[in-house]
């Protein structure tokens, strides 16, 4: 493995007739951890993945995992990573225990291999009682959690998992989200995709949003908030004249405001301490807020800070 | 010198111990796909039992509401008939091929597949393997159906298990040809559509239910120069008798034909999917 990335892209471009998935997309995964990959539909996330996990060829640009080439060394790639779907790839007219099995052997583990270790995960991925039952009884995410398991068979050092919880309830989406820390825990690398900010946030050690093929910022959850200031401010205000009052008087002190209605929303680096500048600006100039919330920044903040820039651009 | 001499001859010796544990990869992998294709087949029996039922209604069609004004010299017609339904029902058991694949590619199996360390070959000839055995079966079905009709292979056993050899053949190296299909269409539905009528035009353009004297000549141009009808013409030498040698042959040209260009295409867009 090269400078310790598990995962390595350079400029991956990919073209689906006119439309344009990939725009030179870049990026790195340290061996280890885990990366969050994070888009709005049609980003390109899919796409990505798919090149990663060599059932796609890039139409410019380089990857590695684990040092090897994804195009030119598929077939050893093939032998070091796991791919959990979008749409979960288990054959719904076998059982959990038989896709198991099949796709264990399809893995090179050998029969006995491939029977001991279909057991042992469906043991740690809950679905013992369903194992001998056919998937098309399972329910989402049940079948999702098959998924994973089958990505697992062979012991991948690299784990791609291509928005894992979408449309899962929330309890399935937690136990899913326990599964992922536990094996970035046990030092496998991840790469997952998702829509989720809080999913980013609460598993990801690194996070890269991309926004039409191309990475739009990139840094540890921390970092990317960081980045927006460390509190939001929420002011409402009696009613909409009062809160353009004071829109105006902020803005001439300098904060950059965001109005809606009676409500007035204001960023600021400096922390929570910020408030008592702010009041000081209204006060005189503009009317007294009828409430004042503060509240940390979310990654909903970065993501929709960061898309709209690069489509301004 | 001796250990000079022997290092080529060992690369050499592991080269081929590489080669033959790839054969032996294959193999098994092909064996495992064709045993996932059967257990689904199985446990959706519907698609099973439409592949028979299909057949069963051209043997009783033909053999009862049209064969009374299909005269055909010197034989029964069911005798006649017999052999044009079995060619008929792999021909049509090929739509299954096309179907499956397509269904593979729609569920993203075959994403899951492509991103394994498993031979690659083997999604395609497992496919056709557990095909080739649906086949078998279904076949066996329409013998017995056909011996409930009246059909009564003149020519003895022998002669009818040689013409069921050539039907499975044919119905192999078919099942290749629809194999590309289905890599292209990941909608099932669309598959059937574009399988089905190629199948007609093939199946009916033929001698399979009637003599082909009885077309136009623009019409037996077409319809003695293709696969189908070669095989039908091969299997009545063989069942009702006459000289056969040169009908096996060219049947067995047309399927070994079919199955070596079938079988590189479906190799090759299977390896070029995702470029």
């Amino acid at each position: 493995m090269v400078n310790g990335y598990a995962v390595e892209a350079k400029g991956l471009r990919k073209a689906f007739g006119e439309v344009t998935a990939l725009d030179g997309l870049s990026l790195a995964v340290p061996a280890g951890t885990v990366l969050g990959l994070l888009g709005p539909n049609g980003s390109g996330k899919t796409t990505t993945v798919s090149i990663l996990a060599t059932s796609l060829r890039p139409d410019a640009g380089r990857a590695t995992v684990a040092g090897l080439d994804v195009v030119t060394d598929a077939a050893r790639v093939r032998r070091v990573i796991g791919l959990a779907g979008q749409f979960a790839a288990v054959d719904p007219n076998l059982t959990g225990r038989e896709n198991l099995r099949l796709i264990g052997r399809l893995s090179r583990l050998g029969r006995r291999q491939a029977r001991a270790r279909a057991g042992e995960l469906l043991d740690s991925f809950g679905l013992n009682r369903a194992a001998d039952r056919l998937v098309r009884g399972y329910s989402g995410g049940m079948r999702r959690r098959l998924d994973v398991a089958a990505a697992l068979l062979h012991r991948p050092a690299v784990l791609f998992l291509d928005e894992p919880t979408t449309g899962l309830d929330p309890e399935s989406r937690f136990a899913l989200w326990d599964s992922v820390r536990g094996l970035a825990s046990s030092g496998t690398t991840v790469l997952l995709t998702t829509q989720y900010l809080e999913e980013a946030d609460a598993l990801a050690d690194q996070v890269v949003i991309i926004s039409a093929g191309r990475v739009a910022g990139t840094g540890t959850p921390a970092e990317l908030k960081e980045r927006l200031g460390t509190a939001v401010f929420h002011l409402d205000f009696a009613g909409q004249e009062a809160a353009q009052a004071a829109e105006a008087a902020l803005a001439s002190a300098g904060y950059v405001v965001q109005r809606d209605g009676a409500g007035i929303q204001v960023r600021s680096a400096a922390g929570s301490g910020e408030l008592t500048g702010m009041l000081r600006a209204l006060n005189g100039r503009g009317p007294d807020p009828v409430s004042v919330a503060i509240r940390e920044p979310t990654l909903d903040d970065v993501f929709l800070s960061l898309t709209r820039g690069s489509e301004a651009a | 010198m001796s250990t000079i001499a022997a290092a080529p001859r060992r690369a050499a010796a592991s080269r081929v111990a590489v080669a033959a544990r790839a054969v032996a990869d294959a193999i098994s992998d092909t064996a495992d796909v064709a045993w996932r294709n059967l257990l689904t087949q199985l446990r959706t029996p519907q698609a099973l039992v439409f592949s028979v039922i299909q057949p069963v209604i051209f043997v009783l069609l033909f053999r009862y509401a049209f064969g009374g004004a299909i005269h055909v010299p010197g034989t029964n017609y069911v005798d006649f008939l017999m052999p044009g339904i079995f060619a008929q029902t792999v021909a049509f058991g090929a739509v299954g091929t096309a179907v499956g694949l397509s269904g593979d590619l729609r569920t993203g199996i075959l994403v899951r597949f492509r991103t394994l360390p498993m031979a690659r070959i083997a999604v395609l000839a497992g496919r056709t393997a557990a095909d080739l055995a649906r086949n078998l079966l279904v076949v066996a079905v329409m013998i017995g159906v056909g011996f409930a009709a009246g059909f009564h292979s003149p020519h003895g056993a022998a002669a009818l298990l040689a013409a069921l050899a050539l039907v499975i053949a044919f119905g192999y190296a078919i099942s290749w040809g629809f194999a590309s299909l289905g890599l292209r269409v990941s909608d099932p539905e669309a598959a059937q559509a574009a399988a089905v009528p190629v199948l007609f035009l093939l199946v009916f353009t033929s001698a399979a239910f009637v003599p082909s004297t009885a077309m136009p000549g623009w019409l037996q141009a077409f319809g003695t120069h293709q696969p189908v009808d070669a095989l039908v013409n091969a299997e009545r030498a063989l069942i009702l008798g006459g000289p056969a040698a040169h009908d096996v042959l060219i049947s067995l040209a047309w399927s070994g034909g079919m199955l070596v260009v079938f079988a590189l295409l479906a190799a090759r867009i299977y390896a070029r999917m995702g470029r």
